[in-house]
């Protein structure tokens, strides 16, 4: 990595305790991903963001925020970039998704929390994360217990706002999830400076709306035989898309798919035919959590698709363009959001329509239905996914895990086993 | 005469089954795992050696935790494929359930068709798997086959915790408190027979024949306790112990 120590200094930082996670990243991502072969070339451009995941982004930011610009982490695909970026906002997610910062979490939340809450947490009082002292503001919402409760700790450390997220999809529900993204601008304006106009916004959306587009032609390029990319490069992708500037994202992805189409074309693959193709479902991966693709990758399974908050929720659903009044955008970013399935809502049958969608569409042996410990509403509608599964004939396996390594073997034998079941 | 074999290494103990062309085992033998996988399968090779059998001449298969330290096998497959595999070979039935109560793990695996449809494995905690028996027969200073015939004269009392750690100092308190020794094997056998239950009742098995395999299957009373929790007759066998390298060989004759 590049010298950033005075930057992270300048951000009050923690580098002795820092420099022990720059110390392990490495290792873990040559071991991960480097040991590949044949991979796509313009993972490269993904590489060097890893390799310099602290330093690069961050003083992008850093600069921005020299010219007045406001920086907003978010920890959730419910809240609306688009608001930000129409006032000259930047986004950047926050979730944590390494058991380094969990210790940290746990100095002030029960052990029994989720470990992406306590390693968001851990990150920022630790202050061994440079995303987590630059943003301005942090933007948290109301999509489960934990995070409503981790949102008042965090906020006696840093500015907070909260969405609060319906919990049904009514069109009541969808009404009141446009006023909390009009309230959102407000807060958005204010902190920035800068007047949301419609023409703004349609820009903003539009800008989103390309990213997701070139999102998904990523994803598409493994719905056929020829497997060009390996799920783990794939997720690697959705994990910097919620750190990157959106434009640069869907620039970066579209050459990308550019290159796996081609791959697909010449029928260049990065698995031998046969390879047993699954579809992840469940609660999200944030970087660098790599653990299962990793486990799956190397017992004779690939990751197609993620049906996960890194993956198709992410990006399937375009926010409809060219409304002509603030009103009407909001509403329309409402219904575009709303239309995400997320375990937090009740009745949460999308989500089971979409996990037999994507298990159709992306042609897969089996789904690995998957949740962060100690996060019940997942936990709980696993039964519910499991059953919708096995009643379609789709074989399923449902697994625990949190951060951790300890359980790697157990999760092997049990990954391998179900790799053997499907034939 | 061409041989197929089997290798089970569990945490505990390490099993092997030599099957000859027909599929009949021509030796079965069992040995504690010990700390080091690598030395026990050196120890396997040494023993089957003397059997007049080189596993290095014969199609070879691991499995279980300890399957990837076996130098000399084709091919690894998982206990859960060879568990299924063997169970149905003993027990003669494509159809059947199968409860294997293992040392650091619990496994419900259902087939159908001769071939697995499902299964569902205790997470990280020992609670419900042979460990937790082994760890309470300890404290109660006697072999884990004594605590299950103890178990057997016992009744009323219980242990609440499923932690093995927190199980034990229950079972401490028990003994200080002056509570009859097979009360309290009665205790321990209950809290893993109901565990496994729980386990069990999570694959919907239907009518199908149940079997146990692993190292409790000559645990007369587990089969008994386990029996009236799950509400059917339980089947076994003395060889079922070595269900799973069986599989495997099964496997090592299916492959060659």
């Amino acid at each position: 990595m590049s010298d950033y120590v005075q930057m992270w200094k300048d951000l009050g930082m923690d580098l002795e305790t820092h420099d022990a996670l720059c110390q392990v990243l490495p290792t873990a991502f040559g071991d991960v991903y480097l040991s590949q072969e044949n991979r796509p070339e313009a993972m490269g451009f993904w590489d060097f963001v890893v390799s310099e995941i602290h330093g690069i982004r961050p003083s992008e930011l850093i600069e921005a925020q020299k010219n007045g610009r406001k920086v907003f982490g978010t920890f959730c695909v419910y809240v609306p970039d688009e608001v930000v970026i129409a006032a000259d906002g930047i986004v950047t997610g926050l979730c944590g998704g390494s058991q380094f910062w969990v210790p940290g979490g746990e100095k002030v939340l029960p052990k029994s929390t989720c470990p992406l809450i306590k390693a968001s947490v851990g990150a920022r009082l630790d202050r061994t994360c440079p995303f987590f002292r630059i943003a301005d503001m942090y933007v948290g919402e109301t999509t489960c217990d934990g995070k409503k409760k981790a949102w008042e700790i965090l906020g006696e450390d840093v500015p907070m706002y909260i969405m609060d997220i319906p919990q049904m999809k009514r069109e009541k529900d969808i009404e009141k999830w446009a006023q909390e993204i009009a309230a959102f601008a407000a807060v958005v304006e204010e902190q920035t400076g800068n007047k949301i106009t419609v023409e703004k916004l349609n820009d903003a959306i539009r800008i989103i709306n390309e990213k997701r587009k070139a999102m998904a032609r990523v994803f598409a390029a493994t719905k056929g035989k020829n497997l060009p990319i390996s799920g783990k490069d794939r997720l690697l992708m959705t994990q910097i898309a919620f750190f990157d500037d959106p434009a640069r994202c869907a620039q970066m992805c579209n050459k990308l798919a550019d290159e796996l189409d081609e791959r697909n074309a010449k029928g260049v693959r990065v698995f031998p035919a046969g390879t047993k193709r699954i579809l992840l479902s469940g609660t999200p991966l944030a970087i660098p959590n790599w653990k299962l693709h990793h486990i799956i990758e190397t017992s004779g399974a690939a990751v197609v698709c993620e049906e996960m908050c890194t993956g198709t929720r992410y990006f399937e659903n375009l926010v409809e363009e060219d409304k002509t009044t603030l009103e009407d955008q909001y509403m329309a970013l409402s219904r575009r959001y709303m239309k995400n399935n997320c375990a937090c809502f009740t009745p949460n049958t999308g989500r089971i329509d979409d996990i037999l969608r994507l298990a159709k569409e992306y042609e897969v042996d089996g789904v690995i239905d998957v949740n962060l410990k100690f996060c019940c509403l997942y936990d709980t509608e696993g039964y519910t996914v499991e059953k919708a599964l096995k009643d379609a004939g789709i074989p399923v396996l449902g697994i625990e895990t949190d951060y951790t390594d300890t359980d790697a073997e157990q999760l092997r034998t049990r990954i391998e086993a179900f790799v053997e079941m499907l034939g | 005469m061409e041989y197929f074999i089997g290798i089970d290494i569990g945490s505990t103990s390490t099993k092997t089954a030599v099957l000859d062309e027909n599929g009949k085992p021509v030796c079965l033998f069992v040995m504690p795992t010990g700390w080091s996988s690598i030395d026990t399968a050196e120890t396997v090779r040494r023993q089957l050696l003397e059997e007049g059998i080189d596993p290095e001449k014969h199609a070879c298969i691991a499995t279980g935790y300890g399957r990837i330290a076996v130098p000399y096998a084709n091919k690894t497959v998982t206990e859960i494929t060879c568990h299924a595999r063997g169970a149905m070979a003993l027990f003669d039935c494509g159809d059947i359930t199968v409860i294997d109560i293992g040392g650091q793990d619990t496994k419900i695996i259902r087939t159908e068709n001769g071939i697995v449809r499902d299964f569902v494995m205790n997470d990280k905690c020992s609670a419900g798997t042979g460990r937790f028996l082994e760890v309470m027969a300890n404290s109660l200073a006697v072999r884990p086959d004594e605590l299950c015939d103890l178990a057997a004269m016992g009744g009323g009392a219980s242990i609440s915790s499923m932690c093995t750690v927190f199980a034990e100092s229950e079972v401490i308190s028990l003994i200080g408190s002056g509570e009859k020794k097979e009360n309290i094997a009665y205790a321990v056998v209950d809290s893993i027979v109901k565990k496994v239950a729980t386990q069990a009742g999570r694959l919907e098995g239907g009518g199908q024949l149940v079997c146990l395999t692993g190292g409790l299957c000559e645990c007369g009373y587990i089969v008994k306790a386990l029996s009236a929790a799950l509400k059917r007759p339980i089947v076994t066998k003395s060889d079922a112990r070595y269900a799973g390298a069986i599989g495997a060989a099964l496997t090592a004759r299916k492959g060659a």
